[in-house]
């Protein structure tokens, strides 16, 4: 009963939150309502039982990803208003149905053929941050490395492109040394 | 109708996805389109939670744990890269990238 009424508001929320991300045309709605239904994702989550899974949902969507989101967009110019492309309509909602459905297809076709056997089943008497534990460091442990490799690779990517001319402060300088300075970067 | 099930949130998460897929078609300006893909990727892990919760396996979990890790990667290279095309340029509207005639 309770579960059902806590998965139909948060079904309604984040199909609400994320409908004002794609279709305002202010980037900052946008980015507010992000992270709201990030919020409400993690919701699902601990209805699931996956309760680790919901923690970092929040940790790193809605501290680290919105938060850089944030950062970013102080280098844009996010006050204006943002022009859509003009595209077909109906184009548009035939493909997003169409590939809606297929992805129906992809989940429900393993259900049907219903031969589904659990590899790593749930342990019993174990919390669920233990279990996410006992698996990720026997079975996906390598899988783990290389994902924590490629986060390095991307904090330094991150970093090597955002960075450039970090050394300079555009508050400190007036409008002329900027400019001059912009030709020079520019040329 | 009381009773949630897996088809339940499999119908949730298609239906995120197509939004998902709305916002990348019809979005201009790169960020927002940045905003699209993470919808993307959210309702992928919600279908992956689902069918973790409901055949008792933990594989699902583990792979919204690496979907969740390309997505931050993913972000931090993309936004950079953003930066640096918003200095050269100004602006960052997709319609302007057309130097390889794409």
């Amino acid at each position: 009963m309770f579960e059902a009424v806590a998965f139909y508001l948060f079904a309604f929320l984040t199909i609400a939150m994320f409908s004002i991300t794609v279709m305002t045309s202010q980037a900052l709605y946008a980015l507010t309502a992000l992270a709201a239904g990030m919020i409400f994702i993690s919701a699902f989550f601990f209805i699931l039982g996956a309760d680790f899974l919901g923690a970092i949902q929040i940790i790193v969507y809605t501290g680290a990803v919105m938060a850089l989101y944030a950062f970013g967009m102080m280098f844009f110019d996010t006050t204006r208003e943002v022009k859509e492309k003009k595209g077909n309509k109906f184009i548009i909602i035939g493909l997003s149905t169409l590939a809606a459905v297929m992805v129906v297809a992809i989940f429900v076709a393993p259900i049907l053929s219903n031969n589904i056997v659990a590899l790593y089943p749930v342990v019993e008497g174990a919390g669920n941050t233990e279990t996410v534990g006992l698996v990720l460091f026997t079975k996906y442990l390598i899988p783990f490395e290389v994902a924590a490799v490629m986060l390095l690779v991307a904090m330094i990517a991150g970093i090597v492109l955002a960075g450039k001319k970090m050394d300079l402060s555009l508050t400190l300088m007036n409008s002329e040394e900027i400019e001059e300075k912009d030709k020079k970067v520019l040329s | 109708m009381m009773e949630i099930g897996l088809n339940h949130y499999l119908v949730l998460s298609t239906i995120l996805f197509a939004i998902g897929l709305v916002g990348v078609m019809r979005r201009k300006n790169l960020l927002l389109l940045f905003f699209a893909t993470e919808i993307l990727l959210n309702s992928v892990n919600i279908a992956f939670a689902a069918i973790s919760h409901y055949y008792g396996d933990l594989t699902g979990q583990m792979f919204a744990f690496f979907v969740i890790a390309i997505a931050a990667s993913e972000l931090a290279v993309g936004l950079g890269l953003l930066i640096v095309w918003y200095k050269r340029h100004g602006n960052i509207d997709l319609d302007t990238m057309t130097s390889m005639r794409g």
